[in-house]
């Protein structure tokens, strides 16, 4: 007998961020621009957060960007994540200008880098999918790699 | 124009034990309220402001009051994690100076130990789908130490920061807590077998928890409680105790934004309103009472309040330069801090309780005659939202 735990998903149903949500099953990676201003707003919202107006239009995002920070968990009292450690808890800088936190996956987690270019993954469940990325292999970065940095 | 001389605090007191049993929280809070107004020598029914960070639960605008059995002119219920207190105190001291309220009450009481929270590592992942941020990181895993960690690898790329050196961090704050008894015992009740001083291997040998930062990285999960009454100096002079002047607060919320820089922290803003009130500079801050909730939360917070440049925390907190025996930097943490006296969920009472009994001459780490200690709260997450309260005490 095993026990069967599951990740905990979003809500479809969740005013602000659903349409987000929706819109994964097609693998879409959406985020918003502020018609009024161009902001990029991220995460969703139905205002933009630089000038308040209420015209937010959804864009599709290629899904490429770049490692701004990360860790690896290696404890989680929670059923499912403790399930599956260790992992690769990661903010992505977006190349359309958005910073979005996902998981870093197919990589061995002491491999993964700040600065280095990754690419959208969809990880499918029954009526979303997971953004998860996957580093672009020989990519060239347009900042250095982390372990170039020297003090 | 501000006078240094509004309010000052008169009345402290924090509860010695780690481990509580048999207590509410709120009997908790109201035991210390009832010694930090002896402290001071004001009655109960002195108080006419209560502040309370909600830490046991929605609704203390209502059942503080009732509780403690105050009639407040003054309820403020500011919910701001660990700073919550300093952002009291601030308030306090604008109400005060407002002609609004004359004594004001703050109370902390917390059994996160004895209920087994894991505050760092616990994984629970919130219900409230309703709430637009909750929907986009919940599916991540993300821990709360997972925030401070990102903090710590981007402040690590940016500015070639080692983990030797957020180790110093915690040996340093080790240091001061084998010089304060209930430190010491309460280590011991917590089951930490070490209580003895640490090295940076002992840190760096302890087990990583997310990287980069160890579990000797990490605050102690702990019970507590605490209290801290503030005064009108109308007031001052029918209280007993040596009074620690409010010469400056400041107070900023930070998130994360688009392309911005994570390893700033809402003090460039807190610390600099608050070092422009009291007319000071970091050089003249005798000891930091600086939130460490992880060692990187320390390095970057001194970093922002001023007390090195951006980028140079980690030569600065190196080589013991923050001990309360060592000449040049401010001490830090002299009681031991979150990392190794007490931390039991939200700690910023007890940065303004030690910096107290810094002005004093109180602590067991005791700085020789301090004209001015800082105590800075950190609520919520590095490189996510928090909030940033900075109080500068005057002797
Ligand atoms: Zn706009």
């Amino acid at each position: 007998m095993s026990n069967v735990v599951t990740r905990p998903l979003p809500s479809l149903d969740e005013p602000d961020t659903g349409p987000f949500w929706e819109a994964t099953s097609s693998h879409e990676l959406r985020y918003q621009q502020c018609r009024e201003c161009n902001k990029v707003v991220f995460y969703p919202r139905r205002h933009c957060t630089n000038c308040g107006s209420s015209i937010l239009e959804w864009h599709v995002s290629a899904g490429e960007g770049v490692i701004y920070s990360l860790t690896v968990i290696r404890r989680n009292g929670h059923p499912y994540f403790s399930s599956i450690l260790p992992y690769v808890v990661a903010l992505v800088d977006l190349d359309e200008g958005f910073r979005m936190m996902t998981n870093i996956v197919q990589t061995a987690p002491e491999d993964v880098r700040i600065g280095q270019r990754v690419k959208v993954s969809w990880e499918d469940y029954d009526r979303l999918s997971l953004p998860v990325f996957v580093p672009v292999v020989n990519a060239v970065s347009a900042k250095p790699a982390e372990d170039k940095v020297v003090s | 124009m501000t006078s240094h001389e509004d309010a000052a605090i008169v009345g402290i007191y924090e509860y010695p034990s780690r481990v509580i049993e048999g207590k509410s929280p709120w009997d908790i809070k109201a035991e210390c309220a009832r010694l930090a107004l002896e402290d001071a020598g004001l009655g109960w029914q002195d108080v006419d402001a209560l502040y309370d960070a909600g830490e046991n639960g929605m609704g203390a605008g209502f059942t503080a009051a009732e509780y403690f059995g105050l009639h407040p002119k003054v309820m403020d219920t500011t919910a701001v994690g660990g700073s919550s207190f300093e952002f009291h105190t601030a308030h306090a001291r604008r109400a005060i100076r407002e002609g609004k309220a004359n004594v004001a009450l703050l109370t902390y009481g917390s059994i996160s130990r004895s209920q087994s929270n894991a505050i760092g590592t616990g994984g629970r992942v919130s219900e409230r789908v309703s709430n637009p941020v909750n929907n986009m990181e919940n599916p991540w895993g993300l821990v709360l130490v997972g925030n401070y960690a990102m903090a710590a690898r981007r402040h690590m790329y940016q500015y070639g920061t080692t983990p030797e050196q957020l180790a110093e961090v915690a040996v340093t704050t080790r240091y001061h807590a084998t010089r304060n008894p209930d430190a010491v015992n309460g280590l011991s009740a917590l089951g930490i077998r070490h209580t003895g001083e640490l090295s940076v291997d002992d840190v760096l040998s302890s087990k990583m928890v997310a990287d980069p930062l160890h579990v000797l990285d990490c605050c102690l999960i702990s019970d507590g409680g605490g209290a801290v009454v503030i005064a009108g100096s109308g007031i001052v002079p029918s209280t007993r105790r040596q009074p620690a002047w409010i010469a400056g607060t400041g107070e900023a919320i930070g998130y994360r934004e688009n392309e911005s820089d994570l390893t700033l922290t809402a003090a460039t803003v807190s610390g600099a309103q608050a070092f422009g009130e009291a007319a000071i500079r970091p050089d003249d801050i005798d000891v930091a009472m600086i939130y460490d909730s992880f060692t990187i939360t320390v390095l970057m917070t001194l970093e922002d309040l001023g007390f090195c440049k951006k980028g140079e925390g980690g030569s600065y907190v190196a080589n013991g330069y923050l001990r309360y025996d060592h000449p040049g930097g401010p001490a830090l943490n002299t009681d031991g801090g979150g990392l190794s006296s007490n931390h039991p969920g939200m700690r910023g009472i007890f940065l303004l309780i030690e910096a107290v009994r810094q002005i004093r001459g109180e602590s067991t780490s005791q700085v020789d005659s301090p004209a001015y200690c800082l105590a800075h709260g950190n609520g919520g997450w590095l490189t996510s939202r928090h909030a940033s309260g900075t109080v500068i005490l005057a002797r």
